[in-house]
């Protein structure tokens, strides 16, 4: 599973998968993002989307999440084609998941409590009391439970990150998408976010999807690993078998190599021709 | 591109924002019901933008009352008629300058605020999240806010007139500092302004002020591109166009309520 040339193709786990895509075709204004892209996401592991910065992989969360529709092609979540589903079908499937977004997404006016307890409010008729157990549960596996009356201005970039994965969970949803999950983080705010995703897919029994162009960190916990560039699959397998990867593509991203087949510089004319003609910007 | 050709654009690019727009407005309209199980979030909003503009309006209406007393009593001084002086505050504050002015402040100050909150939790993927958490933004965040709008504006409105004919304003300016007789002064208000087509009217006139202004607030906000030059037009956007669609309403509304007369 290691092609020179450019391959896309589900997982070895066609039978137990979570979510499927195939085929999907997806463009933004004119820029094509994907141009027939397949890729299973199979139930209970951690599989990670990687590949340089543009290439799309947080479009393809948006998608599987049905806040996008495919030009072409289809994504199923559970078996249900998520581009076909009513708004209130669609919100019920996401009550199945959640996201981390690489912003964290919190509400601002709320505190760290009530952002956890946000979800809780909104879709059950809990009492109180129960949804506060429930709150310093959650805020407990991510070690938050002291800073429950901060406000998200008052949390630092990881805080704020293991804040949006108590919310993300506490409708113990069944799969979790970590968008960038670990970007711009300092080596102690990665390290435990790296233990909480492995940890809470192995307890909770969830499926993970992570996106990341981090390297190290994201072969390190993925159980399978699917590499986009250019709009498609590049290569996909464990993490060994993309380490072991003979394609051009795999090699320069994980050498962190700048020329390759991924260009460093954005298409353009003629550099010489550029500084000598025109006075245009 | 020819003049012909941009112009036509331009004229088709408002037909779709039009159109998205009053799609934006059905969605609204539909999610109110909804809000019935939840007045926390609509006494908040009313908190945020009736609340919270209330030292604008105050101090606006203050200063309109005054103006006007003064230079009306210049005005009826020179016919000997300077005891209707009252009545003309009132007529001109009730059935225009109150709803009008009120408004205008409105958009200003909650209008442009609504656009540049919805804008920016657009932009920091907060309205992504909770659709996310299978929650509809326009549900939790942009009906209440609506509502909250028709339901402040004419309280505000209601304020501003009291200001501007009441103790502080034209009552001051008139009877204290000019010398108008105080009752001339509140009969003329009393027997002049009418209460079913006057006082009515101007809540009416406000409700509708307040729909146009959050419409337009929100639906700015919501479609706003998530950088800071988007949320930054989108607020700009708010107090231009809702400034000049309250003068418009204005018109046709004076037009139906009071154009019989």
């Amino acid at each position: 599973m290691t092609p020179d040339s450019p391959t896309s193709g589900p997982s070895p786990h066609a039978n137990d998968n979570l979510v499927e895509v195939r085929g999907v075709h997806f463009t933004i204004a004119d820029r094509v993002i994907y141009k027939a892209v397949d890729l299973d996401i199979a139930r209970g592991r951690i599989t990670a989307i990687m590949g340089p910065s543009g290439t799309g992989k947080t479009t393809l969360l948006r998608l599987i999440s049905g806040q996008w529709r495919p030009a072409r092609g289809t994504v199923h979540f559970d078996r249900a084609h998520v581009a076909k589903l009513s708004q209130n079908q669609l919100f019920a499937q996401r009550k199945r998941m959640g996201m981390l977004f690489q912003s964290g997404a919190l509400l601002t006016d709320l505190s760290v409590f009530d952002n956890v307890a946000f979800p809780l409010r909104e879709h059950t008729k809990l009492p109180e009391r129960l949804i506060r157990d429930i709150v310093l549960m959650k805020l407990e596996a991510v070690g938050l439970r002291g800073a429950r009356g901060l406000y998200p201005a008052e949390l630092s970039g990881g805080m704020a990150r293991r804040v949006a994965l108590a919310r993300a969970i506490a409708l113990d949803p069944e799969m979790i998408m970590y968008d960038e999950p670990f970007a711009g983080q300092d080596p102690i705010s990665m390290g435990v976010l790296l233990r909480l995703i492995r940890r809470l897919n192995d307890v909770l029994g969830l499926t993970s999807i992570v996106v990341s162009h981090d390297v190290k960190e994201t072969l390190g916990i993925a159980d399978y690993v699917y590499v986009i560039s250019d709009g498609e699959v590049v290569d996909h397998g464990t993490p060994q078998q993309i380490r072991d990867s003979d394609s051009k593509w795999v090699q320069q991203f994980l050498h962190a190599e700048a020329d390759g087949p991924v260009p460093f510089h954005y298409e353009g004319s003629a550099y010489a021709e550029d500084l000598l003609n025109g006075s245009r910007p | 591109m020819t003049t012909l050709q941009h112009g036509f654009n331009t004229a088709t690019g408002w037909m779709v924002d039009l159109g998205r727009g009053a799609i934006f407005l059905l969605r609204i309209l539909m999610s109110l019901p909804a809000l019935v199980f939840k007045p926390r979030l609509i006494i908040e909003q009313i908190y945020s933008v009736g609340v919270l503009s209330l030292v604008i309006v105050v101090v606006a209406g203050l200063f309109v009352g005054m103006v006007l007393a003064l230079s009306g009593y210049r005005l009826l001084v020179g016919f000997g008629a300077e005891q209707a002086l009252g009545m003309s505050v009132a007529l001109v504050v009730v059935r225009e300058l109150g709803p009008v002015v009120t408004g205008l402040l409105f958009a200003g100050r909650a209008g442009s605020a609504l656009a540049a909150e919805i804008g920016l939790m657009k932009a920091t993927d907060q309205l992504a999240g909770m659709e996310m958490m299978a929650v509809d933004p326009v549900k939790r965040i942009v009906a209440p806010r609506f509502l909250a709008g028709v339901i402040a504006l004419p309280l505000l409105t209601s304020i501003f007139c009291v200001m501007a004919i009441g103790a502080g304003g034209g009552y001051f300016v008139g009877v204290e500092m000019l010398g108008v007789d105080a009752g001339s002064y509140w009969s003329g208000i009393q027997s002049n302004v009418d209460f079913g087509e006057d006082i009515i009217n101007i809540f009416l006139k406000s409700s509708v002020f307040g729909a146009i202004i959050t419409w337009v607030a929100v639906y700015q906000g919501y479609h706003a591109p998530p950088t800071s030059e988007g949320v930054s037009r989108a607020t700009t956007n708010t107090v231009v166009i809702a400034s000049l669609a309250i003068l418009g309403a204005n018109l046709m509304l004076t037009a139906v309520l009071f154009g019989s007369n």
